[in-house]
């Protein structure tokens, strides 16, 4: 598997899951592209780090001697490579750009943006160590310069849209170069060396849009790779308890002897609020089982990153990324 | 701020830190409140703020209708809506206190190449209408610019309000790419149309644009034929040409409804959870707002947990838990010490976050609604969730 595309809903943790996963695929000295479509300059937030340029820079160190690049890729910037690579353009770009072609073509020419977004992050995946950048055929026996790319894509509900170029420029073009650059990206993301990751949370809205996603993106002829269940809770009662509670059955005496017992003041009003606390928890849970059996249905694997309740800060990205290589990434 | 408000700022319609509390009983109860705009981003609650305003505002006797763009479907389901019709469907309101609310709600969803449609047939004679409608590029352009939709929803604002049908309206934004996309987007499409390149594009070979030019224009249309190819170059210069005539229409719709937007009666309403990465949007929405004039009635924090024994810090939780299970006994008690301690960790954490943004922002209202357990997704969660905004849920 060489590309990684990695959707989700808003809030759902969708980078610092794509970026737990490029650290979990570099372990073991290999080399992984993160790459960012949506200009928001995520990864260096998240990784505490200025704004990234469009340029390949390292981030991260994985076990191993592995290394995680990150790249904010822009489809202007994407556009005027794209020239200068396979036109030799250079002075092209620049006369498109003071014509306001260029604004036009990226902004506006509707499906151009993402086929261009798209085509760096396969041309990533393409590329092999030392080839001749311009436009030049690459040496097929020199190792590929990246063994993974992971993608940090658009939210769930724009995903299949935005991966599935073909359609987006049939339209628009039905012969002609951008046609057969779209040709040659879907040939990538059709591939079976490319998988469709969805992240979501144990909540209603974002499991239906997976499910959505899921359905959506396979239609589209697309690979499903796993879902990734972000910000888990951990159990923190036991399941008699839980059931008792749901039930509206919680033994508010024991509770309330219980707190006598450690000298709490005012146990009774503090046992109803506990009780209270108790209940809201129990119904999640329930929410939560509810949830997971509903995404059981869908026969994928699946992968489970912590909620970390002071948020995830950068050091914390190598121990997600260790959370995800114990659940078989990388493998 | 009252002293009533502060007594009242562990409860429900509080605002965080000394911010001055989002009164929207008042926002909504107000006559001269015609429109109201809920932004934010994604995945923060926007469209059930945006569905529960409605139901709220009437209970306080509006005729409010909301639009809403794109809502999940068990939502859309619970106000009645099936499909994208672009036309504002009654939603049948729950009974509050044992009667019918004295205000109606309709609900609609926006079917943006549709309204996009109706702009062109509005201000093109009928045949060239034909000739827009019918081109391939047209057909990309309205369905799935980025920014369309944000244009759209802007422009179905516009004409509902002109109509004059409804009392309030109330606008969900789409989950933007980038923040505020929707105040940009008619601005940027008429950008594009007035571009220099366009001019150029839609102007037949022979006349003096071209002339004028000179070589750097057929370097340009040489370049974008060679690079998407003749067929789209002339599929636009043929969308450019019939454009054309309508273009004035265009610029004049995008410009009045951004006043509209900056007008008195107007209040948008910034929607956030108390997490990193939504503040961080809503502050940014915020001072964006501000430096486009554009009248802020106050910022909605969703989904704020709260532990159900505020006197009982987390710390002194987990030590009488760690005490009952040296003793071995109580367990029941030692759990729900645990699970109190956790909360208020989160709780306390989410206080932080929220009070940076008070202290950045003091002199905006802010209002909190507590996490539910699970989901809106009918009326009667909707009402609730109302009633929560305005201060007056049980708890």
């Amino acid at each position: 598997m060489r590309l990684h595309v990695v959707t989700g809903k808003g809030g759902t943790g969708k980078t610092t899951a794509a970026a737990a996963l490029a650290v979990a695929l570099a372990a073991g000295g290999r080399r992984v592209l993160l790459v960012e479509v949506e200009g928001r300059q995520g990864i260096a937030q998240l990784f505490g780090i200025p704004p990234l340029p469009y340029a390949e820079r390292p981030v991260a160190d994985a076990p191993g001697g592995g290394r995680v690049f990150a790249l904010a890729a822009d489809a202007e910037a994407a556009l005027l490579e794209y020239l200068e690579m396979f036109y030799g353009m250079r002075r092209a770009g620049q006369v498109l750009t003071k014509f306001g072609a260029v604004d036009f073509a990226t902004t506006i020419a509707p499906g151009m943006r993402d086929v261009l977004l798209t085509g760096k992050a396969t041309e990533a995946v393409r590329r092999r160590e030392g080839a001749a950048r311009r436009g030049g055929r690459e040496p097929a026996d020199r190792p590929y310069a990246y063994d993974s790319v992971v993608m940090d894509a658009p939210p769930t509900g724009r995903v299949a849209q935005f991966l599935n170029v073909n359609a987006e420029v049939a339209g628009l073009a039905r012969v002609g170069p951008i046609r057969n650059h779209a040709d040659k990206v879907m040939a990538v993301i059709r591939s079976p060396q490319t998988q469709v990751h969805f992240v979501t949370v144990l909540e209603e809205m974002p499991a239906q849009e997976t499910l959505d996603g899921i359905a959506e993106v396979r239609a589209a002829g697309l690979n499903v790779g796993s879902i990734l269940v972000n910000m888990v809770r951990p159990p923190l009662l036991e399941a008699p308890v839980l059931a008792e509670a749901a039930a509206g059955g919680l033994d508010l005496d024991a509770l309330v002897r219980g707190l006598k017992a450690a000298g709490l003041a005012d146990p009774e009003a503090t046992a109803r609020g506990l009780a209270e606390e108790v209940r809201d928890h129990a119904v999640r849970v329930a929410v939560e089982q509810r949830i997971r059996a509903r995404l059981d249905e869908v026969d994928l694997p699946r992968l489970e990153l912590p909620l970390l309740p002071d948020g995830v800060r950068a050091a914390d990205v190598g121990a997600l990324g260790a959370r995800l290589a114990e659940q078989g990434v990388g493998r | 701020m009252s002293a009533e408000e502060a007594a009242g700022a562990a409860a429900p319609g509080a605002a965080p830190g000394g911010a001055p509390v989002f009164d929207v009983d008042a926002l909504l109860a107000d006559r001269d409140t015609r429109i109201i705009v809920c932004c934010g981003s994604g995945g923060v609650g926007k469209t059930t703020t945006a569905a529960a305003l409605g139901v709220r505002a009437a209970e306080h006797g509006r005729g409010a209708v909301v639009i809403t763009v794109d809502p999940a479907r068990r939502l859309a389901q619970s106000m009645g809506l099936t499909h994208l019709d672009n036309t504002p469907r009654p939603v049948p309101l729950p009974e509050a206190d044992g009667a019918a609310p004295p205000g109606t709600l309709h609900a609609m969803m926006l079917d943006m190449k549709r309204t996009f449609d109706e702009i062109v047939e509005a201000h093109a004679d009928p045949e060239r209408a034909r000739q827009i409608l019918a081109n391939p590029f047209y057909q990309s352009l309205s369905s799935s610019f980025s920014g369309t939709q944000e244009y759209m929803a802007m422009e179905k604002l516009g004409q509902l309000r002109q109509s004059g049908d409804w009392d309030l309206i109330i606008v969900d934004t789409p989950p933007s790419r980038s923040a505020l996309d929707f105040l940009d987007a008619p601005k940027r499409l008429g950008r594009f149309l007035d571009s220099r390149l366009i001019r150029v594009l839609g102007a037949p070979p022979a006349t003096g644009a071209f002339k004028l030019l000179g070589a750097g224009v057929s370097m340009v249309t040489g370049i974008i034929a060679k690079v998407v190819g003749a067929q789209v170059l002339s599929d636009v210069q043929r969308f450019v040409g019939a454009f054309d005539a309508v273009f004035g229409g265009f610029q004049e719709r995008a410009e009045r409804t951004y006043r509209l937007l900056q007008a008195r009666g107007t209040g948008f309403v910034v929607v956030a959870a108390p997490e990193g990465d939504a503040l961080r949007e809503a502050a940014y929405f915020i001072e964006r707002l501000r430096r486009d004039r554009m009248p802020l009635a106050g910022v909605m924090l969703n989904r704020v947990h709260r532990a159900g024994v505020p006197g009982l810090a987390g710390d002194a939780a987990l030590a009488a838990a760690a005490e009952l299970a040296a003793t071995g006994e109580h367990p029941l008690a030692g759990a729900a010490l645990r699970l109190h301690a956790e909360r208020a960790r989160v709780a306390a954490r989410e206080r932080l976050l929220m009070d940076r943004l008070a202290a950045a922002h003091p002199e905006v209202p802010a209002v909190e609604v507590w996490a539910r357990p699970e989901d809106v997704h009918d009326l009667a969660g909707l009402a609730e969730i109302g009633r929560a905004l305005a201060g007056g849920a049980e708890r």
